[in-house]
């Protein structure tokens, strides 16, 4: 347990950060070029199939961002782990953001290929329940700060928001809708053609990181909050 | 490790769950046709009711060789291999929009086989490859 003490773990923390910074830029620049420039145009929307390097990942993150949040909050409330709290404070507004681009990106995308910017279609209108949930979190998160309650309001809000997160990853499956299928399962070949997929997990790996990066300095910052305050308090 | 307390807390959250789950399998079964983006030519044919003057939204592929296109005028055939339906359409229509592929269709029911569309939208599906592929693929059918 010493190694966890915040203490130690910003240590670790600011190591982490260097070792990311040092090589995001690298893994930026390839990924980038690989989705903008080496990669091929698809044989039905041309050039506009370059959106999905970075829809798809955000989508992706912007889900298990909020799964993650979602069972931290539960144990947060079963066991009562200060950390987890501090965890779910930082990645919060991270899933929001990703959540919000892949909305963006997707109503862009569809213009050119569907004609329409929106529809209210299945797995749109999830995707849509999700950010309005990550709102609803996060807004909690700011207004009932003082508030003894706040880890119920949480799990609350987590609950019902968690149950969205199959609705969407099978929207498409169950109900017809204008969102085309899923191209990559969990089992089985997928239908994108490797050459498009290499970007794609280029991009996925590139977001992952710049999270984190977001992350460790957002949990960074809380850490340093609270040792002010026990300071404060000496 | 896990108290009284814990155990409670543990009791409370998983009853919330069941209770949440319970009432969105209710909410689902009462919502499921309003969830549908669109229905099918056959799903229309089979409905006895036809709204009339009301919107719908009808989706299949678009029947090769069907398309005619006059000068303000696009009239096609929207099929789902077993029913079809005759679409005209004036406007422009989606990048996308050609033969044997999918189409999203929005507009007021003449008849069983003959809509009068507002709007089209294209439906593409999830196989993503380069051009040179296609080639490949097409060659490999005949």
């Amino acid at each position: 347990m010493e190694f966890f003490s915040f203490g130690n773990i910003i240590v670790y923390i600011d190591k982490f950060i260097k070792f990311i910074n040092s090589i995001f830029f690298v893994i930026l620049i390839i990924g980038i070029s690989f989705a903008l420039i080496i990669s091929p145009v698809d044989y039905l929307q041309g050039d506009s199939v370059r959106i999905m390097y970075v829809h798809v990942p955000s989508a992706w993150i912007g889900l298990s961002i909020f799964s993650l949040i979602a069972v931290s909050t539960m144990l947060n409330f079963i066991f009562k782990i200060k950390n987890l709290f501090l965890f779910v404070k930082s990645l919060a507004p991270i899933g929001l953001l990703f959540t919000c681009l892949s909305i963006v990106t997707g109503s862009l995308w569809g213009k050119p290929t569907w004609g329409t910017w929106w529809a209210w279609d299945a797995r749109l209108t999830s995707m849509l329940v999700l950010m309005l949930f990550y709102v609803l979190f996060i807004l909690s998160l700011k207004y009932f700060k003082n508030n003894e309650n706040l880890t119920k309001i949480l799990s609350f809000l987590s609950i019902l928001g968690i149950i969205n997160i199959p609705i969407i990853k099978y929207s498409v499956e169950w109900w017809s809708t204008l969102h085309q299928p899923a191209s990559i399962k969990f089992l089985g070949t997928s239908s994108i053609h490797s050459s498009m997929l290499i970007p794609l997990f280029l991009m996925l790996l590139v977001l992952l990181l710049y999270c984190a990066l977001i992350f460790l300095m957002k949990y960074k910052t809380e850490i340093i909050k609270i040792k002010k305050r026990n300071i404060k308090r000496l | 490790m896990l108290t009284k307390k814990i155990k409670t807390r543990l009791l409370f959250l998983i009853s919330i769950v069941f209770i949440t789950v319970f009432f969105l399998i209710f909410i689902y079964f009462n919502l499921k046709q309003n969830i549908l983006y669109f229905k099918t030519p056959s799903e229309i044919f089979m409905n006895n009711q036809i709204e009339r003057n009301s919107m719908i939204r009808v989706g299949g592929m678009v029947k090769k060789d069907s398309i005619l296109q006059n000068n303000d005028e696009i009239r096609f055939i929207l099929t789902d291999y077993e029913r079809e339906l005759i679409v005209v359409y004036s406007g422009t229509v989606p990048n996308l929009f050609s033969e044997d592929q999918g189409a999203v269709v929005e507009g007021i029911l003449n008849d069983k086989k003959y809509l009068i569309a507002d709007r089209i939208l294209a439906k593409h599906d999830e196989n993503y490859m380069p051009p040179q592929m296609k080639k490949i693929l097409k060659e490999n059918a005949k």
